[in-house]
């Protein structure tokens, strides 16, 4: 991992690696994963608003700025530490700041990240751009069987992002992530 | 940080004050709803119930943090370590949970209130507060979603769940119109555009409210009297007794960080 060949040497990213540097930070934070969801990562997650670079007194540094999913959501704080572990890998001084805007949408999570979670066995949210409550009262999909003809059994489940729902086809119950 | 619009200190000042009323206001009513952790009548509502409670300690960690930005508070500091003389909760989030009418019907109330107000607060003209304040309105549709439901089942349902939802009215409408009273400062914060809409509040809260009993056959009377200046510093028993209990960890061991 390149990470590891250039943790003692920080000077390797001033010369003209302000963009590698970038690549991998990116790269770096994609092995931070979602405690509550550990097959989804922070960049596919969405809550990674951006990343400068830049120099400080100590060296290169890189700013991650994230964002919170539910503002109460306890796994922010492990977030942080995650991101700052992963940065300081890159031999370059971890900044993490958060910010609240824009506000986190489900509408931010990547495709790819839909498709791990069903797979997963949580029904992945849809995209509503902005008409969350038509979106929170569409159909939702059995992620196991995949049938469409599935009901909320609480809209409060074991984390402030999920609800909990049965099949009606195969009478599992399961756990949907919420559109937001 | 998110750029931080230049405030003179008396602004500064009144916001600060508006900024620990409101969150103090989320704390304890999330407080009171998380005494039913554990309680709940069923563990479904218990689940429900206890998210709710989650979301409103989370705004008011966020709305203790908007603070922190302008005088370097700390939102634990805040919370777990002044003196029940020094909140400015309201008495309609300190009362206690009462029976599970009560504990929906107050909730309802404070979504409501919330509902209209986060609108506003997003227009603010403090960038921190709007931001904030944009953030919580889209997670209070969960909850008025979910409480506005009760509102009918419990109105709608048995004589009994309306006789006790009725009896819960009546017992908190007084403290909800003066939930909604002007903190001293706030006429400052309007002029500086950081309270937009203000004065219109109490109307559009009461006129949500109204809307949605009537729908559940429950008619509250009269609006409540929303006093000229809300007086947020009288120690009542219900906050001494809250306070007592949830701050007793935290003052157990001063000197702990994380528990």
């Amino acid at each position: 991992m390149i990470a590891h060949g250039r943790r003692n040497d920080p000077g390797t990213w001033s010369v003209g690696g302000t963009e590698r540097l970038r690549d991998a930070a990116w790269r770096a934070l994609t092995t931070v994963k979602d405690p509550e969801i550990p097959v989804i990562d922070v960049v596919e997650l969405g809550i990674v608003r951006g990343i400068e670079v830049g120099s400080g007194p100590d060296g290169p540094y890189v700013e991650v700025t994230i964002t919170p999913t539910f503002s109460a959501c306890p796994a922010l704080h492990e977030i942080e530490r995650n991101v700052t572990v992963a940065i300081a890998a890159l031999g370059v001084e971890p900044r993490v700041r958060t910010t609240l805007s824009p506000p986190w949408s489900t509408d931010d999570m990547t495709d790819e990240a839909r498709t791990k979670l069903r797979q997963f066995g949580i029904a992945p949210p849809g995209r509503h751009d902005g008409l969350l409550e038509i979106a929170l009262d569409a159909p939702v999909r059995c992620p196991r069987c995949d049938h469409p003809d599935t009901r909320v059994r609480n809209a409060f489940g074991s984390t402030l992002c999920r609800e909990i729902r049965t099949c009606s086809a195969c009478e599992e119950t399961f756990e949907r992530f919420k559109p937001l | 940080m998110t750029p931080q619009t230049e405030l003179d200190a008396q602004v500064s000042q009144a916001l600060a004050y508006r900024l620990t009323a409101m969150g103090d206001d989320e704390l304890l009513l999330g407080h009171r709803n998380s005494e039913w952790t554990g309680h709940g009548p069923v563990l479904e509502e218990d689940i429900a119930l206890s998210n709710l409670a989650q979301d409103e300690i989370g705004h008011a960690v966020m709305w203790y943090g908007v603070r922190g930005e302008l005088d370097g508070s700390d939102a634990d500091d805040l919370a777990f370590r002044r003196d029940p003389a020094q909140f400015l909760s309201s008495t309609f989030v300190e009362l206690p949970r009462g029976d599970w009418a009560f504990t929906m019907l107050r909730q309802f109330l404070f979504d409501c209130y919330e509902a209209e107000s986060l609108p506003r607060l997003a227009r603010s003209a403090h960038r921190p507060l709007a931001d904030a304040a944009a953030k919580a309105q889209r997670e209070e549709l969960f909850h008025l979603r979910h409480t506005g439901l009760w509102v009918k089942r419990l109105g709608l349902g048995t004589d009994e769940s309306h006789h006790r939802s009725v009896a819960a009215l009546t017992a908190m409408w007084e403290a909800f119109g003066r939930l909604l009273a002007p903190l001293p400062g706030d006429e400052q914060l309007v002029g500086a555009g950081v309270l937009p809409d203000w004065s219109t509040l109490p109307a559009a809260v009461f006129a949500r409210v109204r809307a949605a009993l009537a729908a559940a056959d429950l008619d509250p009377g009269e609006d409540p009297v929303v006093p000229p200046l809300a007086q947020r510093n009288t120690v009542s028993e219900a906050r001494t007794e809250l306070l007592g209990t949830m701050q007793a960890v935290a003052r157990a061991d001063p000197e702990a960080v994380t528990w």
